[in-house]
């Protein structure tokens, strides 16, 4: 248990510095740098809970591949952050009363948790399948009770997919493609001919 | 207070878990001096030449010459680079590259990190991968590491995905994201290597999916290690070193290790997948009266022989196949690998709910 609150202390301690250099670092490479940081020590947060299965999710989805492309889009961006700084003053209010709405929400769940226990008042059982890894509980749930709620996601990131491919694709018939099949299927007899030349001739085309 | 009780409270479990990574550190540090000599004199024999050949006999000791020089030379941060996260990305790469050796069972037994979801833990160590490259490239401040990074960054997030599907495919044979469990479904015999269907004969249709899906993986690795035919990152003929340029020294030494680490992971990892792990290819009744140690190291023997037959392929594949363009990378990732790992995943889990398996 020593070492349980001690790698939560540190996890924890280490995504709330994270989180605040995210929005406090100076380069915008730096803060999704540190936007990486604070999820990695989240993913750690969630093994300690033991939910393994959460915590490499986390790690393949949003660290290997989401925030990937956030890196990758602030690298190329020449973004001007004094620019965008000049606003600040302006938006505070709003901020502040977001922060403050997402505060008090946390704490009222907070406050419900630590009294009732994780399920709250729900009817269902809290732990349907003792025994099996989380994997296997959660997997079982989503392809059994959510099995419309799993598809309907799975169908909207599709769409959203397809979207994203038909907004940015564009045919122009001025390019040359390469069209691996009729490369590979080329033979010597359709791409050359041989031709005797006689000495001082020459070839009429 | 016992022996037994010791090891049980917080310090001596810390001890002994810092004991067993460092074992399994050196190990890899020592023996990855022998694959890169490997490597160049595998290289060099495809081109009838010696490789090298002075430092200690037959050239064995050339690896720890090479270290030495490296460590020696003097450390050069460009002008305008992001100093500290110039010298983080080699860190980055090299504990990303050794960090997912915890969940890598060497033998029965010997494995530092038996976790639940180990599969998934080595594709998401392997997804990072990534970040050191990118940050090395962007914090030099310089053309050819940036035009280099971003290259990496879209061909490793681009392979990543059929590897993933081809993962899906193994754990939908084996039934289990743990990688001991994993290799333990492998055993008695090389007709139960998951890359022959990993059921024995009844399971052998199979096979028809899962030795191209090994080939696809294989493919896969080499793209997501940068190594050639898919060294684009690094191309020296159009990049000069890509993300390595600017750096020197120590740094570059890291970055060296960590590729090279990575690549024998790969190895590691399709030999866990589809070779059985450390299990032989033959039925092994008499392991039984055998002491624990011996079984170990009887396991440790195949799973390392295996290892150094698929680093063997790697380093053909680099001696013999020209570099992939640009395009060309792109088009066999998206377009041929990402569709038959999909189908092969909708064919084996047809398997397992339809097939004498299921």
């Amino acid at each position: 248990m020593v070492l349980q609150a001690i790698a939560f202390y540190l996890l924890a301690a280490t995504t709330l510095v994270a989180g605040l250099a995210v929005i406090s670092a100076r380069n915008p490479v730096h803060s999704v740098l540190f936007l990486i940081t604070a999820f990695f020590s989240a993913a750690g947060l969630f093994v300690l809970l033991g939910a393994e299965f959460l915590a490499m999710i986390l790690v393949v989805v949003y660290v290997g591949a989401v925030a990937v492309l956030f890196l990758f889009v602030v690298m190329m961006l020449d973004v001007d952050f004094v620019a965008l700084r000049q606003g600040f003053a302006r938006y505070l209010p709003i901020g502040a009363l977001v922060a403050g709405v997402l505060t008090v929400e946390m704490v009222v769940v907070a406050i419900k948790v630590a009294t009732q226990g994780a399920a709250g008042k729900s009817t269902g059982p809290a732990a349907p399948y003792a025994g099996v890894t989380n994997i296997e509980a959660i997997g079982r749930v989503l392809y059994t009770d959510y099995v419309y709620f799993f598809q309907t996601a799975g169908l909207v990131l599709l769409v959203a997919m397809i979207g994203a491919i038909v907004l940015t694709l564009k045919h122009r018939e001025s390019v040359k493609r390469q069209d691996i099949g009729a490369q590979v299927a080329r033979t010597p007899a359709a791409g050359m001919r041989i031709v005797s030349i006689r000495s001082g001739e020459g070839l009429d085309e | 207070m016992r022996a037994t009780d010791f090891w049980a409270t917080p310090l001596g479990w810390g001890l002994i878990t810092f004991g067993q990574i460092m074992a399994v550190l050196v190990w890899l540090l020592i023996s990855e001096a022998f694959f890169l000599l490997a490597d160049r004199k595998i290289w060099a024999g495809v081109q009838m030449r010696k490789g090298p050949n002075v430092v200690g006999p037959f050239g064995l000791l050339q690896s720890f010459a090479d270290l030495i020089k490296f460590v020696l030379k003097e450390l050069v941060v460009p002008s305008g680079a992001d100093k500290f996260i110039f010298l983080l990305a080699p860190v980055i790469s090299f504990t990303l590259a050794f960090g997912a050796w915890a969940v890598i069972p060497l033998a029965p037994g010997w494995v530092v990190s038996n976790i639940n979801v180990g599969i998934l833990y080595l594709f998401a160590i392997s997804s990072l991968g990534v970040y050191g490259i990118i940050m090395g490239g962007w914090a030099s401040n310089s053309k050819y590491p940036v035009l280099g990074s971003l290259r990496s960054a879209a061909q490793m997030v681009s392979y990543e995905v059929s590897i993933g599907f081809v993962i899906i495919t193994v754990i939908l044979l084996s039934g289990s994201l743990n990688l001991v469990t994993i290799v333990e479904k492998q055993g008695g015999g090389f007709w139960n290597w998951n890359i022959l269907g990993g059921g024995g004969w009844k399971n052998l249709p199979v096979a028809l999916v899962m030795i191209p899906m090994s080939v696809v993986f294989f493919i896969s690795a080499l793209a997501e290690t940068n190594r050639p035919p898919f060294d684009l990152p690094d191309a020296e003929s159009e990049l000069v070193a890509g993300y390595q340029v600017e750096y020197s020294s120590t740094p570059f030494l890291l970055f060296m290790i960590a590729e090279l680490c990575s690549i024998l992971l790969m190895c590691a990892m399709i030999s866990l997948l589809f070779f059985g792990g450390w299990q032989a290819p033959f039925p092994t009744p008499f392991l039984a009266s055998w002491p624990a140690t011996a079984v170990s190291f009887f396991g440790f023997m195949w799973f390392f022989m295996k290892l150094c037959f698929l680093f063997f392929l790697f380093a053909m594949v680099k001696a013999i196949v020209p570099r992939y363009r640009y395009d060309q990378l792109m088009r066999l990732g998206w377009k041929v690998f990402l569709p038959l790992s999909i189908a092969s995943v909708v064919l084996i889990g047809a398997w397992r709910v339809f097939g004498p398996g299921g």
